[in-house]
């Protein structure tokens, strides 16, 4: 009984820690891939190849004095960035990171809880990142913050249709909602992973996880030409790097969840399961940051006319004919 | 939605292969303090006089740069020496009112005064940036120095023209 608190503790303990070395680490590799992708070189000072560029920022972060408006409501102005970071974090919780090890006797599974309905976790934790984007908004008594948290609260709340409807098409052919009995459906052949059974299923979920994070080309609750900074105009900081850190920590979460639902999470030959893991979600993070180099801003309209219009009757006609080959297969 | 789909299937994957070509690209940056930045032949910096072989200056004091100079920047008092040959006794560029355009170089029909590559000479005294023709010919000195190290062919005449009469003494 004691042996198991401290095990999930342990495990606890060592995906957060990776979760936050790998959230600093992100926006190193995203500002090292765009300066590429621009012919421009990147950090390089901090460190050999800048690599202690994430630490020096982190520090200058937490040094930062913090500015509080006048006439912005305390309570909220302080919990709206908790929020959006503990939200971020807490979906990794369901994710397997690796398969099971046998360490002294005793099987241990990669993952900090392998929760029955893993997906419906997942799809509760995201939709609660909203509200702090939103109360940061609000409360932030700024024109700019509450256009922001406004617009922010209308794309996610449209995308996450989409993504549910992505995530869903998956579900019927899986016949779980636990994401590491998904993952170990995928198992024993790259074509059994699920995105060569639902690769339209895997477009809608892309997309809308990219609009659902905020990341570029759908980054209107923060376009910087239009709303000064979006719902964390007002914020400084490190209550404002905490925000990013949310941010950062979505950007995972969601690739993670990608290569777990469509890629096979840990499945794959030769290398340790943990470090196939690591690979595929590397692999979508550098996807996300080549499509920010890449893609300029969408226009409002275009956003949600793109949501409603084309991932929204994709992603019901998906789920029909799913359910048309599962019903002729039966 | 077609259209949107076509969008999505044909002109972003164009855009993503572009941009997926110049991540391996070698970037441009120039890493200025470590490294010296690359200066183009004709690039225009701190001015220089230039000298003979044989250790004279080139300039006559024509005044020529002076007229040419857009910026007024330069000041020039003639003198001459004992064989009759004319030379600036003062010969002062302000680089601080010079717009490095280049004039005084085409304007000079002695190849005595040149814009070289040197950028780096700031300073917290407005009273450092009036260049006297000590400093200008020290400029060509030192870039001669390295001319002669790298062997490079002077571009340049390197003799004096010897007129076959000797000038005339100038009569006040």
């Amino acid at each position: 009984m004691l042996l198991d608190a401290i095990i999930a503790f342990l495990k606890v303990g060592v995906i957060f820690a990776g979760l936050l070395t790998a959230i600093a680490y992100t926006t190193y590799f995203e500002r090292k891939v765009v300066a590429h992708i621009q012919h421009r070189m990147g950090p390089t000072v901090t460190g050999p190849y800048g690599l202690l560029q994430p630490i020096a920022d982190a520090l200058k972060l937490l040094f930062k004095e913090q500015i509080k408006p006048s006439g912005v409501n305390g309570l909220f102005y302080n919990l709206a960035p908790i929020l959006s970071f503990t939200a971020a974090c807490m979906s990794i919780a369901v994710i397997p990171v690796g398969n099971w090890v046998e360490i002294g006797g005793r099987k241990i599974q990669l993952i900090i809880s392998d929760l029955n309905i893993g997906i419906l976790y997942i799809f509760a934790i995201t939709s609660l990142g909203v509200y702090g984007l939103v109360l940061a908004g609000w409360s932030s008594n700024s024109k700019y913050s509450l256009l922001g948290g406004i617009r922010s609260t209308a794309q996610m709340i449209s995308y996450e249709v989409s993504l549910g409807l992505g995530i869903i098409g998956v579900l019927m052919i899986s016949q779980t909602l636990s994401i590491a009995e998904i993952v170990r459906q995928q198992s024993g052949s790259i074509l059994n992973w699920y995105f060569f059974k639902q690769p339209v299923a895997f477009f809608v979920y892309l997309i809308s996880a990219i609009a659902e994070t905020n990341r570029s080309p759908f980054d209107l609750p923060e376009a910087e030409s239009e709303l000064v900074a979006g719902y964390h105009t007002e914020y400084s900081g490190m209550r404002f790097s905490v925000f990013f850190l949310g941010e950062y920590a979505n950007m995972i979460t969601v690739s993670a969840i990608a290569s777990s639902l469509f890629f096979g999470g840990w499945n794959g030959p030769v290398f340790p399961p943990v470090i196939w893991f690591l690979i595929k979600v590397v692999a979508f993070l550098f996807i996300y940051v080549w499509i920010r180099g890449t893609l300029p801003r969408f226009r409002y309209d275009q956003l949600m006319r793109f949501a409603w219009k084309v991932l929204f009757p994709l992603g019901l006609l998906n789920i029909l004919v799913t359910a048309f080959i599962i019903v002729l297969r039966s | 939605m077609w259209k949107t789909l076509s969008t999505v299937f044909v002109a972003i994957p164009k855009g993503l292969s572009i941009t997926f070509r110049y991540l391996f690209r070698k970037p441009v940056t120039e890493q200025y303090p470590k490294e010296r930045p690359r200066f183009e032949a004709r690039y225009r910096g701190l001015h220089y006089l230039t000298r003979y072989a044989d250790g004279t200056e080139r300039c006559v004091c024509c005044g020529l740069c002076a007229a040419a100079c857009p910026a007024d920047c330069i000041y020039m008092e003639p003198d001459e020496r004992p064989d009759g040959t004319r030379y600036p006794k003062i010969y002062e560029i302000n680089e601080l009112r010079c717009i490095f355009c280049g004039f005084c170089e085409e304007a000079c029909p002695e190849e005595a005064i040149f814009l070289g590559h040197e950028f780096e000479f700031s300073s917290s005294d407005r009273d450092d940036f009036i260049y006297t023709k000590e400093m200008l010919l020290a400029n060509y000195d030192n870039i001669e120095r390295d001319r002669v190290a790298k062997d490079i062919k002077p571009m340049i005449r390197q003799e004096r023209f010897q007129f076959k009469k000797p000038a005339l003494p100038i009569t006040h």
